[in-house]
């Protein structure tokens, strides 16, 4: 599907109707990551790739590339801090979260 | 060729689901559900249709069931009344917004509180801002024609809009009647086969329905699905044009009756209007020019052809079967008046709320309604425009 008929810009007659979406994974390409103010801050020094976080980011915001986290995807990253819990290194820091 | 039977409204439109035979009805079973999906569970069991009859646990769950049916590509329909369409009422705006022609069979019966199961349009009227196309009965023919029609409207790629079939509670859906019905073939054909262009158990496409649609999408989601509304309205009278073909039998917008010439004028839906065309007819005899305008289409509704038809009145009541509680009348009585200063109506016009909770409407009430129509004209002025009819005072 054209995702350019769902978006932002869209005038009202040409959003499709009842703004149904016609391809499958697209919600990688919303970006959600606006709805919070503070993120998580990844110190990767003190990582030891334990990948704890990684299952419970309720939104897939922590990539793995060959066994190892990367940075986290700010634009989807909602802030909740569960990660922050879940890390036993103190590897992740967040405004408001211990 | 049409065949002659005697039922009650809920068997009509029950014989009307049969040879609709839709493809999912979920429903819940027991009261404030009408006989509807007992009539039709029985053609289930009886092998007469292909439907998937879902005994759900609330109607809620009856509407959630259908939304999903419905967007899975099947032609779907459900039955209630009373509370059971309020409870139904946070996914009747799902439904409309996401687009699905769900048919539903509503019994019109009053919301309690107080506790009450009689006849009155509180439900129905209640869900009148859900998106839903609306359509009423006088009679059980008229439940049962409606019926047949609601899919071919909802459906129209101009439209995809669920609809809402409405009749009186008791009065038409368990009053039995003579009425004459289609053949099954005539149904099917008239009907013909659902094919939606989008579904969600299309193995070629995946789909998402239903989107969250931020502040960014949400007004022109809205705007769309107004559109639509405003479409609706030529879809009935399309629709309306090729059943009369079928059948002979005439619909549009409303009913005018004896209203071309008439100096006042009763404004109403359902059942009443023939107890006030009985009314109406004795007026007539006397030389009073009484007519009636029966609403036939609510939602969307058509104030321009309703100021239209009222134009030349002198006064007319508009009548309502519910109560908005607004402490200016009913709901009709706003849609109509609102009709009639966009029009610049000169007309003179009474709201009167009549027949809640299953109070009713005689002819004599009717006449007296017309009386003091004739005082109001006589008057030039309407001094209490938010009147109770047929009230202990």
């Amino acid at each position: 599907m054209d995702l350019h008929k769902v978006n932002n810009t869209c005038r009202w007659q040409d959003l499709t109707e009842g703004m149904q979406i016609y391809e499958g994974g697209t919600s990688a390409q919303f970006p959600t990551g606006e709805w919070t103010a503070v993120k998580p801050e990844f110190i990767e020094d003190k990582c030891k790739q334990c990948l704890l976080c990684v299952p419970v980011c309720p939104d897939s915001a922590i990539p793995v590339k060959d066994e190892k986290r990367g940075a986290f995807d700010y634009d989807h990253c909602k802030g909740c801090g569960i990660c922050v819990k879940a890390c036993p290194c103190d590897a992740i820091k967040m405004e408001g979260v211990n | 060729m049409g065949k002659r039977d005697r039922l009650s409204g809920n068997e009509a439109v029950a014989v009307a689901m049969r040879q609709i035979n839709p493809d999912v009805m979920p429903a819940f079973p027991i009261t404030p559900s009408t006989e509807i999906p007992q009539y039709f569970s029985s053609f289930v069991a009886n092998g007469q249709v292909d439907t998937e009859f879902i005994p759900v646990e609330s109607e809620h769950s009856a509407m959630s069931a259908a939304i999903g049916a419905e967007a899975a590509g099947a032609r779907t329909l459900t039955a209630t009344s009373s509370c059971g369409l309020a409870l139904m009422w946070e996914e009747l705006y799902v439904a409309a917004s996401n687009r699905l022609p769900i048919a539903l069979a509503l019994v019109n019966r009053a919301l309690s509180g107080p506790i009450n199961i009689n006849c009155d349009h509180s439900d129905s009227m209640g869900a009148r801002d859900a998106g839903w196309i609306q359509i009423y009965a006088e009679n059980n023919q008229e439940a049962y024609d409606n019926f047949i029609q609601a899919y071919p409207i909802a459906e129209n790629p101009d439209v995809r809009l669920p609809i809402m079939i409405c009749q009186d509670g008791f009065i038409t859906s368990h009053g039995v009647e003579n009425i004459e019905l289609m053949e099954d073939e005539q149904v099917r054909a008239f009907v013909g086969d659902y094919a939606p262009e989008h579904f969600l158990l299309n193995s070629k496409e995946s789909m998402a329905v239903g989107p969250y649609a931020t502040t960014h999408y949400y007004m022109e989601a809205k705007k769309q699905h107004a559109q639509a509304m405003v479409n609706a309205k030529q879809a009935v009278l399309d629709v309306a044009k090729e059943f009369e073909k079928v059948t002979g039998r005439s619909y549009g917008l409303f009913e005018a009756y004896r209203l071309e010439d008439a100096d006042y004028a009763m404004v109403l839906i359902g059942s009443a209007a023939g107890t006030a065309k009985d009314a109406v007819d004795e007026l007539r005899d006397k030389g009073v020019k009484a007519g009636l305008l029966k609403i036939r289409l609510f939602r969307p509704f058509p104030a321009q052809e309703i100021a239209n038809a009222l134009a030349h009145v002198k006064a007319m009541a508009i009548m309502d079967r519910a109560e908005s509680l607004s402490s200016q009348g009913g709901p009709l009585g706003s849609e109509v008046m609102a009709a009639l200063y966009r029009a610049r109506s000169q007309a003179l016009a009474v709201n009167y709320i009549y027949g809640l909770g299953g109070r009713d409407m005689r002819v004599e009430h009717a006449e007296e309604v017309f009386e003091q129509l004739r005082q109001i004209a006589d008057a030039g002025e309407v001094t209490d425009a938010y009147r109770y009819l047929g009230l202990r005072e």
